[in-house]
């Protein structure tokens, strides 16, 4: 067990060191390692708990998500059946899918084949095997019932959420942060991590907003007031200010021309009044539509509606022909800028709920960065002490082993581009608890067999050589839970388990290797009579 | 230089008769752990339950919490829990999951940051929502249950099937205990908790499994041996080891739970007491006794034409 081949022993070191050597980029200011090359910067991650920043979880909207399949498939078979020009009554959208009866008289093996063209295949994660996007079933008496799979709809969310990371990578890039995360988690679920902000009800108000912008003309047959009194008529809707002032508006349900053709949106200051407006410019295809609209509609005012609120609904007084305008709401500058954002990011395809926050402001940060710091070092100094007294000389062994230990986790750490966090700080402290242990179970073993009367160089192989087997057993263990731990964990907890689980195999790793090493070299170098243990 | 020798050499306790007293003893501090949990109750962090954590320091010296407490007291956002937490001008501000779903929660958030507006520093912000808290729950209980069985099959395959058993009835113990130390000191139980508890597991296996290693290797050699007095031996032969190990692991935790802040204080004093006071005490006095109940060693005889490369 003690006898090392040159090339077994040059292999360890040299793995070591190199391991080591990866943690280097840590202890440089970030600015000197970004002129590194690239394969020299890899280094930990400081996580949220300790730099400070914003975790959100956002929820897609899975329900708006389904509600708007349901109208569009409504919208395409009014469409379908008109041209077509089959008759119908009674077309209702109803539970999952939508409901239509074809008139006496028409065909309904026609109708039946101009519905099919409805049903697509849906892109299953292997090619085909996702099925058809509706189910149509033939209910008898002219009703037919057209069902959106499971599959449709999944694959509808699938879409609307990488839209969505999509929209608020924009979104959140606008806001000049280093380095935000955006990711998809499960099936309809995104985390966004900001690192460095002090206050994220400005991201909140980014993340919250669906953003969807559209220009309809007011309903003048009668006024809001009127409206609520009685019924709002069949195409207008009772739609309130965006200020909140309970002002509302009468507006017509049909879309003149829609946010999505917009190409731009700049925040600006009007030039009379100098308050914050919002100018923002169409696509060619927008600028027509718009054009012809107001065109048709001088005099008569147009409500600008974001999320179903009114922001303003001023009069056209003359043809807009150039394709850009203004909207102007009483902004606040910060109000318009963000109106700008979202504009020029463009909607979400459903609304965004947050259903997990979790900010930790830079001041915390550095506190706990530095009470990190301050127990490491005390539990290391104190844990070093008692080695060096328990076992002398080869507590120094076992000091120095978990030393390059520590190193090699910081190393490993910085290779996987790994994440940091308060709790992994303290997976790094109890590792060393582990490390040492490994130590005290090779040295009790060798006290043992020493007492059993065994030469030095005996008793310290087989120390070794029983000790290992234990060592492997144990550490498995805790393994497995620092696995099942980085399994269900999130965020901070996570960062426990991945220092534990990378403490552990760099601990079997020293155990195993280096403290043999050190004491082969030593019993080489000095051939003791007495193990001084 | 004369070594420190915290265990004497060669002792020879007699650990197995203790297990007359250590069982039943483990037995009462279990249903009294078991009555806590279900009378006195966990208190269940924000993770678990939802609702709204905040951490914020009063700009202008030590905060004033019954002038906090009535201004958030008439939001009117239901039970509104305030707390001193480490220095005087910090406060853990604790809201309960309001009802009306996840935007209801983050709406109560923005009251609280108006009503206090500038005075103080938000140091930290957590709201759960109904639905995220219900999976964090789930999720965890699921990991501590893969996590007993993973290693449970782990110790199957090492061992024999008594030891696996043993060592989990040991572990269940000591999470047993341990919840009821948190119950009884009302530590907030959130993931964190569940890190320490999974934690505990792997501390306090590590331990067993090093004695039952032990008690293999011994089995192994000495064929006539009467199984209490082998894991007597065994005991006595890793003491100084174990002694000497959690001395070091209370360093380590002792420096966390002096210097390591308040965020992480929770997680050390459970770990405090699941790994240095039940860990060390389960591995001697219930885990090694109870293999003899496991009928482990009994048919050695047969046992050894069976290969046995660790005789000496």
């Amino acid at each position: 067990m003690l006898y090392f081949t040159r090339w077994r022993a040059l292999a360890i070191v040299l793995t070591a060191f190199v391991v080591c050597l990866c943690a280097v980029p840590n202890f440089f200011p970030e600015k000197m390692v970004d002129s590194w090359p690239k394969w020299a910067q890899r280094h930990v991650v400081l996580g949220l708990d300790l730099q400070g920043g914003s975790h959100i979880l956002l929820e897609v909207d899975t329900a708006a998500v389904r509600k708007e399949k349901l109208e569009a498939l409504r919208d395409d078979v009014r469409r379908v059946l008109r041209d077509a020009r089959i008759g119908y009554t009674g077309l209702v959208a109803r539970g999952n899918g939508v409901e239509v009866r074809i008139r006496e008289g028409a065909n309904s093996a026609d109708a039946r084949s101009k519905l099919q063209t409805l049903s697509v295949p849906v892109g299953g994660v292997f090619g085909t095997s996702g099925g058809n996007s509706l189910d149509i079933s033939d209910e008898g008496g002219g009703l037919f019932r057209l069902t959106v799979t499971q599959p449709a709809i999944n694959e509808r969310v699938r879409q609307a959420v990488e839209q969505s990371i999509q929209i608020i990578e924009r979104r959140v890039n606008e806001l000049g942060t280093v380095e935000p995360l955006i990711q998809r988690q499960g099936s309809d679920r995104i985390l966004v991590q900001v690192p460095g902000l002090q206050d994220p009800s400005r991201l909140k108000e980014l993340l919250g907003k669906t953003a969807k912008l559209d220009f309809r003309l007011v309903d003048q047959s009668m006024t809001a007031e009127q409206a609520k009194q009685t019924r709002p008529p069949p195409d207008s809707e009772i739609l309130p200010g965006a200020k909140g002032e309970g002002a509302s508006y009468l507006i017509e349900k049909r879309v003149m021309v829609s946010g999505g053709e917009l190409t731009d949106a700049q925040p600006g200051f009007d030039q009379r009044t100098n308050e914050p407006i919002v100018s923002f410019r169409f696509n060619t295809a927008g600028a027509r539509k718009f054009a012809q609209v107001t065109q048709e509609n001088v005099g008569k005012p147009f409500a600008i509606v974001l999320d179903n609120e009114v922001i303003s609904a001023p009069v056209i007084r003359e043809p807009i022909l150039g394709g850009s305008g203004q909207i102007s709401g009483s902004f606040t500058v910060q109000g318009a800028n963000d109106l700008a954002i979202l504009l020029r990011a463009g909607a979400l395809p459903a609304p965004l709920t947050i259903i997990e926050e979790r900010t930790v402001g830079p001041g915390l940060g550095q506190d706990s960065i530095e009470k990190g710091k301050l127990s490491s070092y005390v539990g290391a100094a104190m844990v070093i002490l008692f080695m060096l007294i328990t076992y002398g000389l080869f507590g120094l062994f076992a000091n120095i082993a978990v030393a390059i230990n520590v190193a090699m986790i910081f190393g490993v750490l910085s290779l996987l581009n790994a994440t940091l966090t308060l709790p992994g700080i303290a997976g790094i402290v109890l590792t060393v608890g582990i490390a040492v242990d490994s130590n005290v179970l090779i040295y009790e073993r060798i006290r043992e067999e020493v007492r059993h009367g065994r030469t030095p160089i005996n008793a310290i192989d087989a120390g070794f050589n029983r000790a290992l087997a234990t060592i492997l057993d144990s550490n498995i263990t805790t393994f497995i839970a620092a696995a099942v731990l980085f399994y269900i964990g999130t965020g901070p907890v996570r960062g426990f388990a991945v220092t534990l689980g990378i403490g552990i195999i760099t601990t079997v790793f020293t155990a195993f290797n280096l403290t043999r090493l050190i004491v082969a070299a030593w019993i080489r170098w000095r051939r003791p009579q007495t193990v001084p243990i | 230089m004369k070594l420190l020798r915290i265990v004497p050499d060669d002792t020879n306790f007699d650990f197995m008769r203790f297990r007359r007293i250590s069982f039943p003893l483990s037995a009462a501090l279990s249903i009294i752990a078991m009555l806590l949990y279900f009378f006195h109750g966990l208190n269940f962090g924000i993770d678990f339950r939802g609702g709204t954590l905040m951490e914020v320091q009063s700009k202008a010296g030590p905060a004033d919490l019954a002038k906090m407490r009535a201004t958030l007291g008439g939001l009117g956002l239901g039970e509104v829990q305030l707390q001193q937490f480490g220095a005087p001008q910090d406060v853990l501000i604790r809201l309960a999951e309001q009802p009306g779903g996840d935007a209801a929660q983050q709406a109560a958030v923005a009251k609280v940051r108006g009503a206090l507006g500038t005075e103080v520093e938000y140091r930290r912000v957590e709201v759960v929502g109904p639905r995220v808290s219900g999976e964090l729950l789930s999720y965890g209980v699921i990991g501590l249950m893969c996590a007993i069985f993973g290693i449970l099959i782990y110790l199957w395959f090492r061992f024999e099937w008594q030891f696996a058993l043993g060592a989990m009835i040991a572990n269940v113990h000591d999470l047993v205990l341990t919840i009821g130390f948190m119950s009884l000191a009302q530590i907030d139980f959130d993931l964190t908790s569940i890190a320490a508890l999974l934690t505990i597991l792997g501390y306090s296996l590590n331990d067993t499994v090093v004695i039952y290693d032990r008690i293999r290797e011994m089995l192994r050699r000495y064929k006539k041996m009467p199984m209490p007095d082998l894991l007597n031996a065994a005991v006595n032969q890793t003491l100084s080891r174990s002694v000497i190990t959690h001395v070091t692991v209370s360093l380590a935790l002792l420096a966390l739970l002096l210097f390591g802040g308040q965020a992480i204080h929770s997680f050390t004093a459970t770990m405090m007491f699941g790994v240095v006071l039940v860990g060390t005490y389960t591995s001697v006095f219930i885990a090694s006794p109870i293999l003899i109940y496991l009928g482990v060693g009994t048919g050695r005889d047969a046992l050894s034409s069976a290969p046995d490369d660790q005789k000496p």
